[in-house]
């Protein structure tokens, strides 16, 4: 067992503005050939009152040192592929397959422009044909747009899909709300919302599933939809969906299914079986493809046939031996994206199919469900940290662990353990979310964490607790390894001291 | 073969036993145990594999490799144009450090793609000289979308005005966003002859009901709108929100919003070191001035400046995170949470590459082929460019006079030139025209070749 003695890379890296020097230049743009200049004088072209008069106030570096700034800031940051575990809940941070990338910068599909004649790209509509498919029958649905460019837009399509169905029923003003436990992640009540919707929240039970008789309460014919995943926030897979699913069609409302924690069930059982009408699944979670600091994502959506005629333009059809684009859909909700969607993000994701295959997928959620119980039940009883909500459950592909006592009794909270962790060249959990867990530590490790990573996240855990009670001031001290230690966050917001630009940063020197 | 699959090294079966066993299970359905029998799914999966690394690279690259060469990058813009992607951009950006990270919840751990984003956020803000702009919206259609969602909820107002030739693709998706708002999409006349909005209508039209007035320069058909000055004199007058949409590589050569009075600026970062890709990932571009009311009502994420406690060293964080969704559920102010991060730092190295001086150039080299290309045009019967009487940037349209559009394609195609995109069914008033784009990718050759295509396409 190996506890690092990790020092994270620190260049203090000056501002690439800060490195600017007059008349360098990091790259030269071809100029118009002399049969060109010969016969267009640019300026003459532009009208002088559009002319841009002073050149913008970029930064002028050579290519060299261009370079070396973000490979220095690069080297100041965490990924999964250079660091170590990266347990960070609701996100399935799984590896990020080397091949996928390469493939993801064929020319073929990099210089493709989407306005082309269909008969130039029918390779990309052929993969992008094929994922459909396959996406069709990992979650159990009828049909699918691949659209969306991220979950939460994925969630915020899905619902436009639902307000059209009733909309085409002569109901959309009788029914103005959706419904979402108080386990939800938080992007489900601000989709529903950007869709127009008033957002009702049902309890949870003591072992974390959906109490229904509050869902009873408050399911009527103002009812919508209910926005749910499951397995949920606490990684629990909740029993009672088809009841669930019973309630809320039985009221004429649809069910939709946030498919952020898909990575738990692929081959086990089906969004479309639980009885879910529509469904969004991160391509950037459960298909392996890069999260690139925060994107670019690809949240496709999928549902069931009465929701088919609602999709949004256009669609891929398969006739006569060429894939070509269908626009022809006049109950659709339009366009949510400007083209198709993160293609190239979705490439990634049919490679990562076809790698896996049908077994592979079904093992990588076995696996990724025996790494987080491992990781459960190894800390469950550690001294100060307790695993709320039926810890005697299983968990399914991540786990939420609390460190309510550990707080009360030695000040040390989750955010103190989660910097410990960063000390040690972890990354750390997701913290403070579930909501509904107190100091919450939320774990996912994925099924491409070897088991020597899992112990090594259970050690480092057990002996910041250890460290809490035995020398609190010292666990929290954390993180001393990173670049940066404890960050003024309220400086940052405050209307007196904000600063989001270069601009900015000169002016509050200057003052 | 039994083989671990290399992406799972817990299914070596030893592995997956100690496990188990340590953790009290049999089997792992015993995990799975919550899930009603009733439910669980006993089929296979129709996924096609497993393959090899190496199998599936030849099946995939094949695949791609059934769309059709072309002599040089296609002829089209419109919202995704062909530029040229420096190696150090795809260098960077292929950084595993920056690849495989995610949202920088742990920012001491994260100051590289903070800061990176921050430069982005300060280069974006140089290049269209408004005082904030946020670290990514999806593309420029939805960047506008939540433009008009912020407006709407800063002045309670509900009608968005925009020109006539807006982009249809990004007017569907205005229309998309604003529709649960109850927001109304409204176009305003434009000048016969130039093209440009005309005011005369516009000032009739702005009233206590407009949320927003929406101009874009260069306009979708790619001339540059002359009056944004008084466009957003009138639209002030009415105390409405100026919006304004850009191809940033215009701004080169072109005024930049902030110096024309807009409120809001959006736009398309994909020419900004990033693949056209088949239209995705974008980068919405998305900017405004440092008034409190709208920063706050920002939508998406935004990184600043500010000090570690204890040695008050410069650092960089999220901020102003109370508008996020994670925060304000459903009081948010856009359920965006993964954006084009990744998309930002590419527009980031970009931009400090070429500087100012490399943008400037490179606008010119666009524009001055783009107009090499129209004296050509103009010089074949049946063919005639553009149909407005302005300056246009890097698109025009071409009007053919006895050809179908679509059909004049087919000829170029069967040339090996991707030529404009037809746009009778977006216009038909504009009658059998395409729109064209000249870039830098686009050599004198690469020109003179379409022409002698064309000319044999029009014929």
């Amino acid at each position: 067992m190996t506890v690092r003695k990790f020092r994270q890379a620190d260049w203090e890296e000056p501002l690439i503005f800060e490195l600017s020097h007059e008349g360098r230049y990091g790259f030269h743009p071809p100029e118009a050939e002399e049969g060109i200049r010969d016969e267009v004088n640019v300026e003459w072209l532009v009208p002088q009152g559009i002319a841009r008069e002073t050149p913008a106030g970029l930064p002028e570096v050579s290519e060299m040192e261009v370079l070396r700034h973000f490979i220095h800031l690069s080297q100041m940051n965490y990924g999964v592929n250079s660091g170590l575990i990266y347990p960070l809940g609701s996100c399935t941070m799984k590896y990020n397959p080397i091949i996928n990338e390469v493939l993801a910068s064929h020319p073929s599909l990099t210089g493709a422009h989407p306005d082309q004649d269909p008969s130039t790209v029918q390779g990309i509509l052929e993969f992008l044909y094929k994922l459909k498919q396959g996406y069709l029958s990992v979650t159990g649905m009828d049909d699918a747009t691949l659209q969306p460019a991220a979950g939460a837009h994925g969630e915020w399509t899905g619902i436009m899909l639902i307000r059209a169905y009733h909309h085409d029923r002569g109901e959309s003003a009788q029914r103005t709300e959706i419904i979402v436990p108080d386990s939800a992640h938080g992007t489900n009540p601000a989709s529903a919302a950007m869709a127009g919707y008033k957002i009702v929240e049902v309890p949870s039970n003591p072992d974390g599933t959906v109490n229904l008789d509050a869902l009873k309460a408050v399911v009527g014919p103002q009812t919508a939809g209910l926005m749910l995943t499951n397995p949920n926030t606490l990684g629990i897979f909740d029993h009672q969906i088809a009841e669930i699913a019973e309630i809320i069609h039985g009221a004429g409302g649809l069910m939709y299914y946030d498919g952020a924690n898909l990575n738990a069930i692929m081959g086990k059982c089906r969004p479309g079986d639980m009885g879910f009408d529509v469904v969004h699944v991160n391509l950037h979670k459960t298909f392996s493809t890069p999260h690139g600091g925060g994107g670019p994502g690809s949240g496709p959506v999928g549902c069931k046939a009465i929701l088919a005629k609602y999709l949004p333009v256009p669609d891929i059809v398969y006739r006569d031996g060429k894939y070509t684009l269908s626009y022809d859909s006049p109950k659709s909700i339009g366009k949510v994206h400007g083209y198709y969607g993160n293609v190239n993000v979705m490439l990634k994701a049919y490679a990562y199919m076809l790698t896996m295959g049908p077994e592979g997928l079904r093992e990588a959620s076995e696996l990724s469900v025996l790494n987080a119980n491992y990781i459960a039940r190894k800390l469950k009883d550690t001294k100060g940290l307790s695993l709320p909500f039926a810890p005697e459950k299983p968990r399914m592909h991540e786990a939420v662990l609390s460190a309510q006592k550990l707080s009360e009794d030695t000040t040390v909270r989750a955010l103190n353990v989660a910097k410990n962790l960063l000390d040690h060249g972890l990354h750390a959990p997701t913290i403070y979310f579930p909501l509904i867990v107190p100091e919450a530590l939320m774990v996912e490790p994925t099924e491409t964490e070897p088991v020597e990573a899992l112990d090594d996240f259970i050690e480092v855990v057990k002996k910041t607790c250890e460290l809490a009670y035995t020398n609190p001031q010292e666990a929290l001290k954390a993180p001393v390894n990173t670049v940066v230690g404890k960050l003024d966050e309220a400086k940052a917001a405050h209307p007196k001291t904000i600063c989001l630009s270069w601009r900015k940063l000169c002016q509050l020197i200057a003052e | 073969m039994n083989r671990a699959h290399p992406y799972l090294p817990n299914s070596v079966p030893e592995i997956k036993e100690k496990m188990m066993d340590e953790i009290g299970v049999k089997s792992i359905d015993d995990l799975y145990v919550n899930i009603p029998e009733k439910l669980r799914f006993k089929g296979e999966l129709q996924v096609p594999g497993p393959y090899t690394e190496l199998e599936m690279k030849k099946q995939v690259s094949d695949t791609l490799e059934k769309n059709t060469p072309l002599k040089c990058p296609p002829f089209l813009g419109g919202g995704v144009w062909p530029h040229y992607v420096p190696s150090v951009v795809d260098e960077v950006v292929h950084r595993a450090e920056f690849l495989t990270s995610y949202t920088p919840y742990q920012p001491e751990i994260s100051q590289g793609i903070l800061q990176s984003i921050f430069e982005y956020q300060s280069l974006i803000c140089e290049l269209v000289e408004m005082a904030v702009a946020n670290a990514s919206m999806y593309d420029w259609s939805s960047a506008l979308g939540e433009a008009a969602l912020l407006a709407s909820r800063l002045n309670h107002r509900d009608t968005i005005l925009v020109p006539t030739h807006i982009s249809p693709s990004r007017l569907a998706v205005l229309k998309t966003y604003t529709g649960p708002a109850g927001m109304r999409v409204e176009k305003v006349n434009n000048d016969s002859e130039s093209g440009m909005m005309d005011l005369e209508d516009l000032t009739n039209r702005v009233d206590d009901k407009t949320a927003a007035v929406y101009v874009e320069t260069p306009s979708y058909l790619g001339f540059a709108e002359e009056n944004v000055e008084a466009i957003g004199e009138i639209t002030h007058d009415k105390k409405a929100l100026y919006v304004t949409g850009v191809d940033p590589i215009s701004l080169g050569l072109l005024k930049a919003p902030g110096s024309y009075g807009a409120d809001v600026v959006v736009g398309e970062g994909q020419p900004l070191g990033n693949h056209m890709s088949y239209g995705g990932p974008l980068l919405g571009i998305f900017a405004c001035n440092h008034d409190n009311a709208i920063i706050r009502q920002m939508p998406g994420r935004i990184i600043g400046i500010t000090e570690t406690i204890a040695d008050k060293r410069r650092a960089f964080v999220m901020t102003l995170q109370t508008r996020e969704q994670h925060i304000r559920r459903e009081k948010a102010t856009s359920n965006i949470c993964s954006n084009e991060a990744l998309c930002s730092v590419a527009g980031a190295v970009y931009l400090s590459l070429l500087g100012p001086n490399g943008l400037r150039d490179l606008a010119e080299t666009c524009t001055s082929r783009a107009h090499y290309a129209i004296r050509r045009i103009n010089e074949i019967d049946g063919a005639k460019a553009p149909h407005f009487n302005s300056y246009h940037f890097k698109e025009f349209t071409v009007k053919y006079s006895n050809r179908k559009a679509a059909d004049v394609n087919k000829v170029l195609l069967a040339h090996g030139y991707q030529g404009g995109k037809p746009l009778k069914p977006e216009f038909p008033e504009l009658g059998e025209s395409a729109l064209f784009c000249v870039t830098e990718m686009h050599t004198k050759k690469d020109i003179d070749g379409l022409m002698a295509a064309l000319r044999e396409a029009t014929h």
